[in-house]
């Protein structure tokens, strides 16, 4: 169970167990994807990521959209131009053809819209009980431009960190969609593929240093894992940080913190701090940039760490959770 | 006549308090010769002479000491006559000792205020008069052996006058490390708008401000206090809006005990604390016919002031000046280590305040004012232990063979080093999820283990795993000690009396994470330092929304009444409580959230339900403020808890509660009638658990027991059947006195 919160146990069971097993060299970058050098100079992005959300049909999207945004964004990501996917299917026996067929149909549509072909795929059907409906892999490979590299190590303090738009979109629409919380809000989800807003941003902010679409752990773990490989704070605006409000009402409500909620449509990026002004600005003239926002910067002290600066002039620290959140007020 | 010479050596806290000097006089007085010295942190003497007058330097060594030296052992050896000539002090040695002894901070002596206030006295009005018997210590000291180039005076050179006082053995300021005098010491500096000034223009351009309603800063003992007239309903307000604290108390300084008599209701035990040298924040019940003499606003909702009497020579200039009640909160913000650093108290204070009184005697350790609760019956309780009482080790029931780091908890952390027949706590530090508290925390571990002079070989930490000290153990590579919460919590109280156990511990706090992965919180465990059963506990209920249920109180209420009362009445009582009641009764139904047995969450879920407070601003505000109610009711219906197996349940009570208020009791009775209710379901218990396990003492631990209406009736109820009941006194029993707890466990099981 807390492995599956996205924070430091899952982390650590990355490390422990498939590092371990697996090591080498693309998989040590622990991107969201692996980045192959080809003779051209480009390099392959290739990139592959398990679904298994509950429900399987939430507003915003499905499982089916899911599975298709979430691989194409790792690869963007990377930097990466998404072409092909694979999709693996494993459904319990008994799960409605006409659902899994209007799963594939929303696929389609997703990927039609990414600008991306499922070009290969596999399909087992296992006992009731052996599965909770239907888990889809996808696979996804894209070209890195020659010359474009996007990495922690590139970033610099004074560097400004950016959000692509409101958080926890995602993880409320799927938490108020399982439908046993007495909660009416209006909550979509913000999937969706982010290649095309990754090159208006790179476009418009060549400096560009890193990127990460904050899906489970959310923007509170993705600042995390970038302070701890840059070696740098990250120090967040709490002010500067953009919610919906029925999606913040919903987190209030439930006491969660949208820092650790997920996204599905968004992205974290660290801009030089003389092309901010720039990305923003681009940002926002593209339908899913709309809510960019200048979230933070970056700072050499203290390291490793994420602060959380607050109207009256304190400052959280914003941790990498070991699990599920557990009260820590006494 | 036998002429011997006796080789001694004191250990305690001796070093800094005159201890030095003390001897000499002693030794002078009685016709000895030899030498005294420092040694690591113990003082090591040998004398010579008549054998009669050795036993009367080693009988008055052991019956007057100084005032502020607080002896641990003599030891005595006889060596051979060296047929010395005259008594001399001999320079310190590092030694190899690793006892970290230097004192805590002092109040102003009698003597000094004597001389701040003598026109006629060199010393006249210098706020930064002291001598052997009074003066900054822990504060000021960078390293042992406790002399002055190893403490932030070093840079103060003294003048002749100053020097001759401190090389003279019969002088009062032999050897003060922080001896100055306006000539050579540290200088008083103010900056306001457009306006700086120095020495004793700066004391009366900040006395200006206060008195025309401003709010200033100005530098204490251990850090930034933030000050204001505490008469003056506006500024008072002014001050809660600068500075984001609507609710919680402010401290008041006044300038004596007179001053403090006429607000409050002075115990003897109150004026002990309130004129003690280690000169802490005071609880004290106010005088109901004074309740006009300070602002409204200083302590809402509350029957208790927070008294303080004049921590240094500055404060007590400035009380004599203003001759009011002034507002000496800390200079921080909520929950983070007082400002100490000049830059950052005009960046961080600057904007919050009218001006800033300042000196330039650094401060190295950062360190609060103590809080203490004078209970009726003379019971003093420590609740923030922070200056005067830091660094003063606590003796440890089990040696600890290994030193040991214990890193506390999450709120209220402190840390503390065993090594040894002892403990040293660091002074409280805050929440640990504020960055300046996360860096004080490593601070406070590196100056004590530098000021001790050892090398941890564990750590004690929390089972929490999302807590701070819980990560930075595990990140640290020493070997690692988990303890549970609440046996942290029994276990402090343990020391505090130097027992090992077996007791029943009867742990009622806010949260802590049990073994079982639920919040505890309302824990019976029958408990020795090394391991502990959980005998019985309160029954659970959830905490819709974790952390959010503990920032609201109405959703406790209101899982409360699910859980006891049935979805029927819990669905009758939600509107009343928050317009959100049916989404959190979704959350409760839910099955996802966190259960908790706590009693500190009781006490919101029925302070909610009295409507005394739906939503907190500072922690324990709902339980404070009931208790507070309580004080003025009639307790004559209790309410009392059901008895489930080894569950206490509160459902019983809750519709007791509910049902009086439905008709039309007053909340102030119901309050007492729940206290009392509690304390007897609560005692019962106890007693039986006691009985069937065979022990005879009762502990009494955890934030809960800051109550101290709760604490004496289910104390007095334990009494009356024979048992003996353990109060925390010097030890904080919330999670302040955490880090002592988990160190005496480690020292225990290290040991096994
Ligand atoms: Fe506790
Ligand atoms: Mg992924
Ligand atoms: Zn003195
Ligand atoms: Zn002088």
């Amino acid at each position: 169970l807390a492995h599956g919160a996205g924070g430091k146990a899952s982390a650590a069971l990355i490390d422990a167990v498939f590092l371990e097993a697996f090591r080498n060299e693309a998989l040590e970058q622990l991107g969201d994807g692996a980045l192959l050098p080809l003779p051209s100079g480009d390099q392959l992005a290739f990139a592959t990521d398990s679904y298994v959300v509950r429900p399987h049909r939430f507003p915003g999207g499905s499982i089916g959209s899911l599975a298709v945004h979430g691989t194409v964004n790792d690869l963007a990501m990377c930097g990466a131009r998404p072409s092909w996917l694979s999709a693996a299917f494993v459904i319990e026996e008994g799960f409605p053809v006409a659902e899994l067929a209007a799963l594939a149909a929303d696929m389609a549509a997703a990927a039609a819209a990414a600008g991306v072909t499922v070009v290969t795929g596999d399909t087992k059907v296992v006992d009731t009980g052996a599965a909770d409906g239907v888990f889809i892999t996808t696979a996804g490979v894209g070209l890195v431009p020659a010359g474009r590299r996007l990495a922690a190590d590139r970033v610099r303090p004074g560097d400004v960190v950016l959000v692509s738009g409101t958080l926890g979109d995602h993880g409320v629409a799927v938490l108020l969609a399982r439908g046993d919380l007495d909660l009416e809000a209006d909550v979509t989800s913000d999937t969706a593929p982010l290649a095309g807003l990754v090159e208006v941003l790179l476009a418009a902010a060549p400096g560009t240093r890193w990127l990460r679409d904050p899906t489970r752990g959310g923007v509170g773990t993705v600042c995390n894992e970038l302070a701890a490989q840059a070696g740098v704070a990250v120090v967040l605006q709490e002010s500067a940080l953009p919610v919906r409000r029925p999606v913040g009402g919903a987190c209030d409500l439930l006491g969660i913190d949208p820092l650790y909620v997920a996204n599905e449509g968004k992205f974290v990026a660290v801009v030089p701090a003389e092309e901010a002004g720039a990305a923003l600005t681009a940002l926002r003239a593209h339908p899913l940039g709309a809510d960019a926002a200048v979230i933070g910067r970056i700072a050499g002290e203290p390291e490793r760490i994420v602060l959380l600066e607050t109207s009256f002039g304190g400052s959280r620290i914003v941790d990498m959770l070991v699990g599920d959140p557990l009260p820590r007020i006494c | 006549m036998t002429v011997e010479r006796r080789r001694i050596r004191v250990r305690g806290t001796v070093q800094g308090v005159g201890f030095r000097p003390f001897l000499y006089r002693q030794a002078v007085d009685l016709g000895l010769t030899g030498w005294v010295g420092n040694e690591g942190g113990d003082v090591v003497l040998e004398v010579e002479g008549d054998r009669s007058a050795l036993d009367a330097l080693l009988r008055s060594l052991r019956e007057r000491q100084p005032p502020l030296a607080a002896v641990e052992s003599v030891d005595v050896a006889t060596v051979a006559p060296a047929g010395s000539a005259g008594f001399r002090i001999a320079a310190s040695t590092a030694g190899s000792d690793p006892d970290l002894r230097v004192s805590a901070d002092v109040a102003p002596c009698d003597a000094c205020l004597a001389e701040l206030a003598d026109p006629d006295d060199r010393r006249f009005r210098y706020p930064f008069i002291n001598c052997t018997n009074c003066g900054p210590r822990y504060t000021i000291v960078r390293a042992v052996p406790y002399d002055r180039p190893a403490t932030t005076m070093a840079g103060f050179r003294m003048c002749p006058a100053c020097q001759k006082e401190y090389d003279d053995p019969a002088d009062r300021r032999f050897h003060a490390q922080p001896n100055a005098c306006p000539d050579c010491g540290p200088r008083l500096a103010w900056t306001g708008p457009g306006e700086e000034v120095t020495g004793s223009a700066a004391l009366t351009a900040a006395v200006a401000r206060l008195t025309h309603g401003g709010t200033i800063a100005l530098k204490s003992v251990g850090g930034y206090h933030l000050a204001c007239d505490a008469t003056d309903a506006g500024a008072v307000a002014h001050l809660r809006n600068r500075k984001g604290r609507p609710d919680k108390p402010f401290a008041i300084m006044v300038r004596d005990l007179a001053a403090a008599e006429a607000l409050c209701d002075l115990a003897p035990a109150a004026r002990t604390a309130l004129t003690s040298p280690r000169r802490p924040v005071v609880l004290i019940p106010r005088r109901p016919d004074a309740l006009g003499a300070v602002a409204a606003e200083i302590a809402p909702g509350l029957h208790e002031l927070g008294v303080m009497l004049p921590p240094s020579p500055l404060h007590a200039l400035l009380g004599a000046d203003l001759d009011r009640p002034l507002v000496m909160t800390s200079g921080n913000l909520s929950d983070e280590p007082v400002v100490g650093d000049d830059d950052e108290a005009r960046e961080l204070l600057g904007p919050l305040v009218d001006g800033v009184l300042s000196h330039d005697r650094p401060i190295h350790v950062r360190t609060d004012d103590s809080v203490v609760r004078a209970a009726p019956g003379g019971r003093l309780q420590v609740v923030r232990r922070a200056r005067g009482w830091v660094p003063q080790p606590v003796r440890l029931p089990v040696p600890a063979d290994r030193p040991v780091l214990a890193v506390g908890a999450q709120l209220k952390n402190t840390v503390a080093l065993a090594r040894g027949g002892s403990v040293i706590l660091s002074q409280h530090l805050g929440d640990l999820q504020h960055w300046p508290t996360a860096a004080a925390f490593q601070q406070a571990v590196e100056h004590l283990t530098r000021l001790a002079r050892v090398e941890p070989a564990a750590v004690a930490h929390d089972l929490h795993p999302d807590y701070r000290s819980t990560a930075w153990a595990r990140e640290s590579g020493l070997s690692l000690v988990g303890v549970q919460h609440h046996h942290a919590h029994v276990a402090s109280c343990l020391v505090e009396h130097g027992r090992t156990g077996p007791v029943l511990g009867i742990a009622f706090d806010g949260l802590g994470l049990g073994p079982d992965g639920s919040l505890w919180g309302g824990e019976f465990l029958l408990a020795d330092l090394t391991g502990f059963d959980r005998v019985a506990s309160l029954a659970r209920a959830v905490l819709p929304g974790g952390d959010a249920a503990v920032r609201e109180p109405w959703r406790t209420a209101l899982s409360w009444v699910h859980r006891g009362l049935g979805e029927e009445t819990a669905a009758e009582l939600g509107p009343a409580l928050d317009p959100r009641w049916a989404a959190v009764l979704s959350l409760v139904r839910s099955g996802r959230q966190p259960e908790t047995s706590s009693v500190g969450r009781l006490f919101d879920a029925v302070a909610a339900l009295l409507g005394v407070r739906a939503r907190i601003s500072y922690e324990g505000q709902a339980a404070v403020e009931l208790e507070a109610l309580a004080r003025t009711g009639d307790a004559t219906t209790a309410y009392p808890m059901g008895m489930a197996g080894d569950l206490l349940d509160p459902a019983p009570a809750l519709r007791a509660v509910l049902a009086a208020r439905a008709a039309g009791v007053p909340v102030a009775d119901i309050a007492a009638g729940f206290h009392v209710g509690l304390a007897t379901s609560a005692g019962q218990l106890a007693i039986r658990l006691a009985d069937a396990h065979g022990v005879d003492t009762v502990a009494l631990t955890g934030g809960v027991f800051q109550n101290v209406l709760l604490t004496d009736l289910l104390a007095r109820h334990l009494r009356r059947a024979g048992l003996e009941v353990l109060l925390h006194k010097s030890l904080p029993c919330n999670d302040g006195g955490i880090s002592a707890g988990q160190a005496a466990v480690a020292a225990a099981v290290l040991q096994g």
